[in-house]
């Protein structure tokens, strides 16, 4: 490696921090300025993301590098590694950001005070924690983007969204103390908070610290798993996801993906194939309760009344499949399964817009009076505020047919249906799942079997509650046409635009996830590179010892 | 010391999570405070306890064996910082929630209770 650092691997964190505080600068009545600063910002880290996923892609071993903070020598210096995955999930996020904030632009921004701001720090936080190799670091930005996803889902205010944050709140702090619990347990027995030198040093831990080392990994692990969602660590997903203002939840959307991403990376660095005793610590455990999320969100989706609760079902359905495909810790079904997340992310994404646009205007019953709330504050206010049930932009002539259209699409993307990219997700996913690599390959293994049924029966719950959902909010009942903005438009149909491309160079992309999986599974080479310099001084003086 | 060091994590981790399980938002946030503080003697009781000091005397390496590990104490600040930060967060919320519902149940309303028609008078935000 060159002794230059990539400085372009901290840009996805430094552009939104100096974004984002540039704006808390700005007047809140000045929103041509903010709205630019926020586009531009997140352009440039779309930009230098999509850069990073090709840097990463080219790069020996699919290790784009290691940026260590303050340039302190290896082990000690706070390092940000850049590989496949992570640069995946950050082309993923910023992609979907960019959709998400230009759709707020369209009036949901003016709901409340530093939506901008608040926008700029998620996508700090979410950078930082796909980024980050060292398990503290992780911690401090899970609270960061945390921080702010608790000012998104409170922005616009009203009862349902005060009461939902207010558990939603409450369930993630105390999730934070198990991370923490987790974290030191770790580091009391490894000494070690860089991911890749506890993953050096776990496979040579004593008999007694290594139960120490696996009961704070499992504590760590369930601290992930309440944010990705896992069954029964899920029930304060759908109410805040639900009450949250359409763009804010759709960029939720990848929050849940962040739990599974720190559960993949950590699983598959220190349980992996050479973690020697504790090699597939934990993993029936991720399996079924994986499993167990996909069937609960199943009868969620069929249980739901609105299409953004049905939405915060399907965010937990691919959770749940995301999470029961982690914990086969097999390469091929990890490949399809990150190609299953980026899609079933921008499907979810793209449906919480949806009903953004179609929820307006109609009184939904988990929400009996929203706007006596608002009323009296906001006659006062000079600077009158956007108010949700307000009908935005002018009609869209074709916008029913290009809206139902949308739907249809989030439609087969949810439930996984073809022709779209999802479907090719899980039929790699599964194919793996069935057809185990290996000697014995005639013998699938029940933990397959469990797989497929769950897979084919939450897939048909899906398409079951979408369609009667769809047909609820486009044939029956008389109203007119939703009116929706181009602004609202054009990043519904660039999500789906995206999912679309996705399914045309599906090959690609599974190649490219592929890599990811082998890598992630044979992470010899990703601790190796991590820890380069103080490792070649071990390997010295252990030879120097040894002659 | 260890056996003091334990009951009182022990002590403050049973009386948060009692509180944490109540209905009253207020017996909420206590109650995530104390979590607070236990875990972060749990942060500082996994360094290792003893009477040395975090920090090396002089220039020159000293041995090691006989210092404290700073880092949990450094991991400690940091977690110290982030929890305060996130109660204060919390409390905001929480005064939001009394506000809008008029009642300091969790749920926004009282059991039993029918909902609220209008939110009582007082601060909106």
């Amino acid at each position: 490696m060159s002794d230059a650092p990539n400085h372009l691997i901290v840009a996805p964190i430094l552009t939104p921090l100096f974004a984002g505080a540039a704006m808390l600068l700005i007047d809140e009545k000045r929103r041509a300025a903010k709205a630019t600063l926020g586009v531009v910002s997140i352009l440039v880290q779309l930009a230098v993301a999509t850069a990073l996923l090709f840097a990463a892609d080219a790069a020996t071993g699919g290790f784009g590098g290691v940026y260590r903070l303050g340039d302190w020598p290896a082990p000690f210096a706070i390092p940000l590694v850049l590989d496949r995955l992570s640069a995946l999930m950050l082309a993923l996020t910023a992609a979907l950001a960019l959709a998400c904030y230009v759709y707020a632009l369209a009036g949901a921004s003016r709901a409340g005070a530093y939506f901008h701001s608040l926008f700029q720090f998620l996508l700090m936080g979410l950078n930082g924690a796909f980024l980050t190799g060292d398990l503290f670091n992780l911690f401090v930005f899970f609270e960061l983007l945390l921080a702010a996803s608790y000012g998104l889902a409170l922005h616009g205010s009203g009862p349902a969204r005060v009461k939902a944050s207010l558990h939603y709140i409450a369930v993630n702090l105390a999730a934070s103390l198990l991370f923490l619990i987790g974290v030191a347990l770790i580091y009391s027995v490894t000494g070690a908070l860089n991911m890749a030198e506890i993953a050096f040093r776990a496979p040579s831990l004593s008999a007694a610290d290594r139960a120490l080392f696996e009961a704070g990994a499992g504590v760590l692990a369930l601290a992930f798993l309440t944010k990705a969602g896992m069954w029964p660590l899920s029930f304060w997903l759908a109410p805040t996801y639900g009450a949250a203002v359409a763009p804010a939840a759709a960029m939720f959307a990848i929050m849940t993906k962040v739990g599974v991403y720190a559960v993949l990376r950590l699983s598959t660095l220190l349980f992996g194939a050479g973690a020697g005793a504790s090699s597939g610590y934990g993993m029936e455990a991720i399996f079924l309760g994986g499993v167990a999320t996909m069937l609960f969100a199943g009868f969620a989706a069929l249980n739901a009344a609105n299409l953004a609760r049905l939405a915060g079902a399907c965010v937990l359905l691919s959770a749940g499949a995301l999470i029961a495909a982690v914990g086969f810790g097999r390469v091929g079904v990890t490949s399809g399964a990150l190609f299953y997340l980026v899609g079933s992310t921008l499907g979810a994404a793209a449906l919480f817009l949806l009903a953004g646009v179609l929820g307006r205007g109609e009184a939904s019953p988990d929400d009996p009076a929203p706007a006596p709330v608002a009323d009296g504050d906001e006659d006062e206010d000079e600077d009158a505020g956007f108010r949700e049930d307000e009908q935005v932009g002018r009609v869209f002539p074709a916008s029913m047919g290009l809206l139902g259209f949308a739907f249809l699409a989030c439609v087969t993307l949810l439930a996984g249906l073809p022709p779209l990219s999802t479907f090719f997700a899980k039929i790699a996913m599964l194919k793996a799942a069935l057809a185990p690599a290996g000697a014995a390959a005639t013998d699938v293994g029940v933990e397959g079997w469990i797989y497929l049924a769950a897979t084919l029966a939450t897939g048909l719950f899906a398409l079951i509650a979408l369609t009667r959902v769809g047909m609820r909010a486009f044939w029956i009942g008389e109203r007119a046409s939703p009116m929706a903005s181009p602004l609202e438009l054009a990043p519904l149909m660039a999500l789906l635009g995206l999912a679309a491309a996705l399914t045309i160079w599906a090959g690609p992309a599974l190649r490219y996830t592929g890599d990811a999986a082998l890598a992630l599974h044979a992470p010899r080479h990703y601790i190796e590179r991590s820890l380069e310099p103080a490792l070649d001084r071990v390997r010295r003086a252990e030879q120097g010892g040894g002659s | 010391m260890e056996l003091v060091l334990a009951l009182a994590i022990g002590a403050l981790v049973a009386s948060g999570v009692w509180l944490l399980l109540r209905p009253r938002s207020f017996q909420v946030i206590v109650g995530l405070a104390l979590l607070g503080y236990a875990v972060n003697l749990f942060i500082v009781a996994m360094g290792r306890v003893g009477p040395a000091p975090p920090v090396l005397p002089g220039p020159g390496v000293g041995d090691p064996a006989a210092h404290a590990d700073p880092t949990t104490q450094a991991l400690v600040l940091t977690a110290i910082v982030i929890g305060f930060a996130t109660t204060a967060l919390f409390l905001v919320v929480l005064l939001a929630a009394r506000g809008v519902s008029g009642t300091d149940h969790v749920d926004g309303e009282e059991p039993g209770a029918t909902p609220p028609a209008a939110p009582a008078e007082g601060e909106r935000r």
